[in-house]
C-alpha cells in the first residue's frame, strides 16, 4: 500500500466535503488506483466540472483543471488529443456529467478517447444544496422535487455502453476494495474508461429522504445493489430494483488520439514531397 | 509454532477527521469509538488489519500499519526538458 | 532569396494561412456557416505539419477542447459565427479569468438567431467585448481585406500568448468569402512567439505578477509543474479563493492587461484624415465601401476622410479622439442598428455630430450610400 497522502496537495486538507461524504471515499479509490500502477505524478492530468465531486482535483497532486459545468471532458478531449502521452482522468459528478455534460459524455465515449471518467454519483446535486439531478430515483425527494421526483432516471452505464464507451463499470463508496480495482483496469484501458462510483450525500439525499446519516446511507447502498457475477446465479425477482455493481462492460478499441496519430503519420509520408510549404495549402474553397 | 499474530497500529490524522462515524460503524472487530468527536483506536490489539476503515474513510484520517510497514511515497519523474526554453522570457 | 508568392486568395483561407504561421497546433471546432472553410482547410492542412484538428459536438465542446489543448502547452484556435459564438461566451470567461491563451475567429453574419447565415452582418461587436458574464480582459482585431486576415490572425496568437488573454478576430461574411490577390511574406520572415515555461518548477506561483497589468509565465501540463487552474477566482499559487481583496487584485490586474498597453494594441487605417471636415469611421466590410465613397468625395473637392480600425477592442480611444478634435462631422457606417457608434459617441461627445448609418438588410453598403450622407451637409 503506497503512501495515499503523498498524491494529495496536503496544505488544502481537511478537504470542504460534508462529514461522511461520499466523494472523499472515491477520491481516495482513485489515488489508491493511481498508486497500485505507479502512474508518474508528472504526466497525469485530473479535470473536472463543476458541483461538489469537482473539487476532488483541487486538492490533488497532479496538473489539475477544474473546468466549467458539464464541460470536464470537453476539456479533456482537448488536453488528450494534444498530449496523448499524458493520463487524462476526469472526475466528475452526476449532475455536471449527465444533464447538462450528457452531450459531451456522450461524444468522448463516442470517440473512444483515452480518457477515464469517474463519475461520482450521489442522485443529487449536493453544491447548489439539494435539487434533484438526472440521476435521482423517481420518487425520492430534492429541493426541486418538494412533492417527490416525476422524473425517471437513466442507467448511466448502459448509455456509456451504447454510446460507444470501451470500459464500462459501477462500484461504490461501501465497496470500496471493488472500486479501487475497477478503477485500476478502467485506467488501464486505452481507449475511453466509465467508472460510476455510487456515493452518499447524508446532507441533502439522506436528509432529504429520510434515509438517515453516513452510515445508514452506506447500508442503503449496500442493499441496493447486486455484483453482476452474483446476479448471473440470482433468480430475476431477486434482482428487481437492485442495481449491478461490477465490471459490466471490457471490449478494448481503436483510441481515438492513436488513431489520429496514425492519420497524422499517413497524410505526412503522402506529403513527404511536400513543397507547396505554407502557401502551398490547398484551398478547398472553391 | 504458529506464525506471531500481526500487531497493527493506527494513524490518526485528528484536524481531519469529521466525526462521521463510518469507519466506527463498520469495522469489523469494534477496535474504534468516537471521542469527543474524532475517531480513536479503543482497542488497537483487536484490529485486524483489514484496513476498512482507511479504505471507507471519507477525509483521510485514519491509516492502519503493520508493525514496521513504511508506505511507499508517490513516484514523480525527474525534471525533464522543456518543449519551450524556461529561459526564454518575453513582454 | 525571399520567395513570396501572389495568390488568389479567401479571406477565410488567408486567416488559416496565418494561423499556420503562428505554428497553429490544435484546431477545435464546428462547422458553421459562414467560417466552415477554416476548419476544412485545417483538417486538410493540420495534420501535414503534425497538428490535431478535431470538429466537436459544439460550439462549447470547441472552445473547451482548445482552452485544453492550449494548457497542455500547444497553440489552439477555433473558428465560429454567431450562434456559435454566443456559445462560447462562457468558456472566453473562463478563458479570460483562468488566463489561458486562445485565437477565436468569429466570422459574424446577419444576426440574430439563425439570421441569415450566408448574409453579411457586423452585430457582434459588442458581444465581442460583453458577450460574457462580469468583467474581464479581451481583445478584438477587425480585419478589413484578405490580407488582413493573414496579417490579424498571426498578430492574434502573439497577443493571446503575450498577454494570456482570449483575443477574437472579428471577420465577418463578405471579409470571410471574398478572395483578392494577396502577396504573403515569405514564412523564413515570419517569427511567431513561442511560448515560454517558467524556469523552476519548484514553488511555482502560476498567477504570480505585478498587480499593474502584469502577465505571469504559463507552465504547460505534463511538464511536472502540477499546477492547478480553476474557473473560480485564485490566489497567486491557483488556489480556489473568496477572499474579496485577492479577487479585486486579480480582476484589476487582469484588465490591466489590456488597459494598459492600449497604445501598442491600438492599431488603424487611415486615409486623408489630416486636414479632413468630414471624418467616417468604420470596420470590416462596412468599410470597404466607406473608403470608395471617402476617395469619391475627395475626387469632387470635399474634405472626407477614412478611419478604419483594425483593432476594435480595446477601442482605440487616443487615436478617435484626435480626429473628433479637428472633424465638424463624423459618419459610422456599420452592418447593424448602431454598435461601433456607440464608442465613437462616447469618445466624440459634443465636439461633432455623430451620424449612424446602420444597414441590417444583409446586404453591403454601396458607396453611393455612404458617399451620400458625406455630401449631405459636407
Amino acid at each position: 500500500m503506497g503512501d495515499t497522502l503523498s498524491y494529495f496537495r496536503q496544505d488544502m486538507l481537511p478537504h470542504i466535503w460534508c462529514p461522511g461524504c461520499g466523494h472523499g471515499t472515491a477520491t481516495g479509490a482513485l489515488v489508491r488506483a493511481i498508486d497500485r500502477l505507479h502512474l508518474d505524478k508528472n504526466k497525469v492530468c485530473i479535470v473536472s466540472g463543476i458541483g461538489c465531486s469537482s473539487r476532488a482535483v483541487g486538492y490533488l497532486d497532479f496538473d489539475t483543471l477544474h473546468t466549467a459545468h458539464g464541460r470536464a471532458l470537453a476539456f479533456a478531449t482537448g488536453i488528450k488529443l494534444a498530449r496523448p502521452e499524458l493520463k487524462v482522468i476526469v472526475m466528475t459528478g452526476d449532475g455536471d456529467c449527465t444533464a447538462i455534460g450528457g452531450n459531451h459524455f456522450i461524444h468522448a465515449a463516442r470517440r473512444n478517447i483515452g480518457i477515464t471518467t469517474i463519475v461520482m454519483n450521489n442522485n443529487i446535486y449536493g453544491m447548489t444544496s439539494g435539487q434533484y439531478s438526472p440521476m435521482t430515483p423517481k420518487g425520492f425527494f430534492g429541493t426541486t422535487a418538494p412533492y417527490g421526483n416525476v422524473e425517471r432516471n437513466f442507467d448511466l452505464c448502459e448509455l456509456a455502453k451504447s454510446a460507444g464507451a470501451t470500459y464500462v463499470a459501477r462500484a461504490t463508496s461501501y465497496h470500496v476494495p471493488l472500486l479501487i480495482d475497477l478503477i485500476e483496469k478502467a485506467l488501464l484501458n486505452p481507449g475511453f474508461s466509465v467508472v460510476e462510483a455510487l456515493v452518499q450525500c447524508p446532507t441533502y439525499m439522506g436528509r432529504k429522504n429520510k434515509i438517515g446519516g453516513p452510515v445508514e446511507m452506506l447500508n442503503w447502498i449496500k442493499e441496493g445493489t447486486v455484483n453482476v457475477k452474483a446476479a448471473a446465479a440470482l433468480p430475476p425477482e431477486k434482482l428487481k430494483d437492485k442495481i449491478l455493481i461490477g465490471e459490466l462492460y471490457n471490449k478494448q478499441e481503436g483510441e481515438y488520439t492513436a488513431d489520429y496519430d496514425a492519420l497524422i503519420a499517413r497524410v505526412q509520408r503522402k506529403y513527404d514531397k511536400f513543397q507547396g510549404g505554407l502557401y502551398g495549402c490547398a484551398s478547398n474553397s472553391d | 509454532m504458529a506464525e506471531k499474530p500481526k500487531v497493527f497500529f493506527h494513524i490518526i490524522r485528528e484536524r481531519y477527521c469529521k466525526g462521521c462515524n463510518i469507519c466506527v460503524a463498520f469495522c469489523p472487530k469494534q477496535v474504534l469509538v468516537l471521542k469527543d468527536g474524532k475517531v480513536f483506536p479503543e482497542r488497537p490489539e483487536a484490529c485486524i488489519g483489514c484496513k476498512m476503515c482507511e479504505l471507507r474513510c471519507p477525509d483521510f484520517a485514519i491509516e492502519v500499519r503493520a508493525k514496521g510497514e513504511e508506505p511507499v511515497a508517490a513516484t514523480e519523474s525527474g525534471p525533464i526538458d522543456f518543449g519551450v526554453p524556461p529561459e526564454a522570457h518575453h513582454v | 532569396m525571399s520567395k513570396t508568392t501572389a495568390k488568389l486568395m479567401q479571406g477565410n483561407e488567408a486567416c488559416t494561412i496565418g494561423a499556420l504561421a503562428a505554428g497553429l497546433e490544435f484546431y477545435g471546432g464546428y462547422p458553421i456557416t459562414p467560417s466552415t472553410e477554416i476548419a476544412e482547410i485545417c483538417a486538410e492542412e493540420l495534420p501535414k505539419v503534425g497538428g490535431k484538428f478535431i470538429q466537436m459536438e459544439d460550439e462549447i465542446g470547441s472552445i473547451a477542447a482548445c482552452i485544453g489543448a492550449s494548457l497542455a502547452g500547444k497553440k489552439a484556435m477555433t473558428a465560429t459565427s454567431g450562434p456559435g459564438f454566443s456559445l462560447m461566451q462562457e468558456c472566453i470567461g473562463y478563458a479570460a479569468l483562468t488566463e489561458v491563451p486562445i485565437v477565436i475567429i468569429n466570422v459574424q453574419r446577419m444576426g440574430p438567431s439563425t439570421g441569415m447565415p450566408t448574409s453579411l452582418g457586423q452585430g457582434d461587436l459588442m458581444q465581442a467585448r460583453w458577450g460574457t458574464h462580469g468583467d474581464h480582459p479581451v481583445i478584438a482585431l477587425a480585419p478589413g481585406n484578405v490580407k488582413e486576415c493573414f496579417e490579424l490572425t498571426l498578430r492574434a496568437f502573439d497577443l493571446a500568448e503575450t498577454y494570456r488573454v482570449p483575443v477574437i478576430v472579428l471577420s465577418d461574411e463578405v471579409i470571410g468569402h471574398m478572395r483578392e490577390k494577396v502577396v504573403l511574406p515569405d514564412p523564413s520572415e515570419i517569427h511567431p512567439l513561442r511560448r515560454a515555461a517558467p524556469a523552476t518548477r519548484a514553488g511555482y506561483k502560476p498567477y504570480a505578477a505585478d498587480p499593474d497589468g502584469g502577465v505571469p509565465l504559463m507552465a504547460p501540463f505534463g511538464e511536472g509543474y502540477r499546477w492547478h487552474v480553476t474557473g473560480l477566482f485564485h490566489d497567486e499559487s491557483g488556489k480556489p479563493t473568496n477572499k474579496g481583496e485577492i479577487a479585486d487584485t486579480l480582476l484589476r490586474r487582469l484588465a490591466r492587461k489590456v488597459d494598459k498597453n492600449a497604445d501598442i494594441l491600438a492599431d488603424c487605417f487611415s486615409e486623408s484624415l489630416d486636414d479632413c471636415d468630414v471624418a467616417v469611421i468604420s470596420f470590416g466590410s462596412s468599410a470597404m465601401s466607406a473608403l470608395s465613397a471617402v476617395r469619391r468625395a475627395r475626387a469632387e473637392g470635399v474634405k472626407a476622410g477614412m478611419l478604419r480600425l483594425r483593432t476594435v477592442w480595446p477601442f482605440p480611444e487616443a487615436i478617435v479622439d484626435k480626429v473628433a478634435s479637428r472633424v465638424k462631422r463624423v459618419i459610422v457606417p456599420e452592418m447593424n442598428l448602431g454598435q461601433l457608434a456607440l464608442e465613437v459617441e462616447r469618445v466624440v461627445g459634443c465636439r461633432a455630430p455623430v451620424t449612424r448609418i446602420g444597414k441590417v438588410n444583409g446586404e453591403l453598403f454601396h458607396p453611393d450610400e455612404i458617399y451620400a450622407s458625406i455630401m449631405e451637409n459636407k
